[in-house]
């Protein structure tokens, strides 16, 4: 699934659009603490998320993550979405919780990342 | 391709002590100098772990500080330099977790105690040195293979 498919495919928001929605999207990562998700998470991958301000842009950047998805319909600031528009970097929302949109993106197929 | 051909280069990067904002804009500039130069994948990702956790340290904790940058062939340093309050222990600060973080900074997502030992294990060899009252420098190198 590509990230365009899985954007139509669970209704997510789209705050900033992927610079290229055919990046595959076969990594995802859940996390909310900054330094595990520098870490940790892998190149185009997935990050499911609650954080909001506009430090999340520069670890996705810096990680070069496909795609960030703000859950439980928290909105990110204007600043942040300015930004991800301005530098490329994919942002989407969806209502579900975590666990649930983590939950239909592992059942499609989208594996743990490989840091 | 995982060497700079040759290329020394020596670079600064100024970084404020609590600004939030532009946090992650020194270890975004380091980055594209590195994939300018052709390094690896895997090493500029190891650097951007590393210089990433030490400009959050100097955001979250220093009055200011810098990012310098080292590059000779077959080795890049990483020195974060700031003037701050220091590390009274410095083991203590290495330990997985522990953290000085107050709450704003932890809401953020940040002070789980993973800045040191992240830097720690994404490079070849990594020095702390520190003065409480004056500030801490964090040596950090990386080996192009």
């Amino acid at each position: 699934m590509n990230l365009s498919e899985m954007i139509d495919a669970y209704g997510l928001t789209v705050f900033a659009p992927p610079a290229d929605g055919t990046v595959e999207a076969a990594f995802g990562y859940a996390s909310d603490l900054l330094s595990d998700v520098i870490a940790n998470a892998g190149k185009d991958c997935v990050w499911v998320t609650m954080q909001t301000h506009t430090n999340i842009l520069a670890v996705a950047s810096l990680k070069d993550v496909g795609a960030i998805v703000i859950v439980s319909d928290h909105k990110p600031a204007d600043e942040t979405i300015a930004t991800a528009r301005q530098k490329g970097i994919c942002l989407l929302g969806t209502g579900m919780p975590a666990f649930e949109i983590c939950g239909k993106l592992y059942a499609a197929g989208i594996k743990a990342a490989e840091g | 391709m995982n060497d700079t051909n040759g290329t020394q280069m020596h670079l600064e990067y100024p970084v404020q002590g609590g600004d939030f904002s532009s946090a992650g804009g020194a270890s975004s500039r380091i980055k594209n100098v590195l994939k300018r130069l052709g390094i690896e994948y895997e090493t500029i990702k190891r650097i951007a772990i590393a210089s990433y956790e030490s400009e959050m340290n100097i955001v979250a904790y220093a009055a200011t500080g810098k990012l310098l940058v080292d590059i000779v062939p077959g080795e890049i340093s990483i020195t974060a330099v700031d003037i701050g309050p220091g590390i009274p222990d410095i083991e203590q600060a290495l330990q997985e977790g522990f953290s000085t973080a107050t709450p704003l900074i932890r809401e953020m997502g940040f002070g789980a105690g993973l800045g040191l030992p992240n830097m720690k294990k994404a490079a070849d060899e990594m020095v702390v040195e520190s003065t409480v009252g004056i500030g801490t420098t964090v040596k950090m190198k990386f080996r192009l293979t």
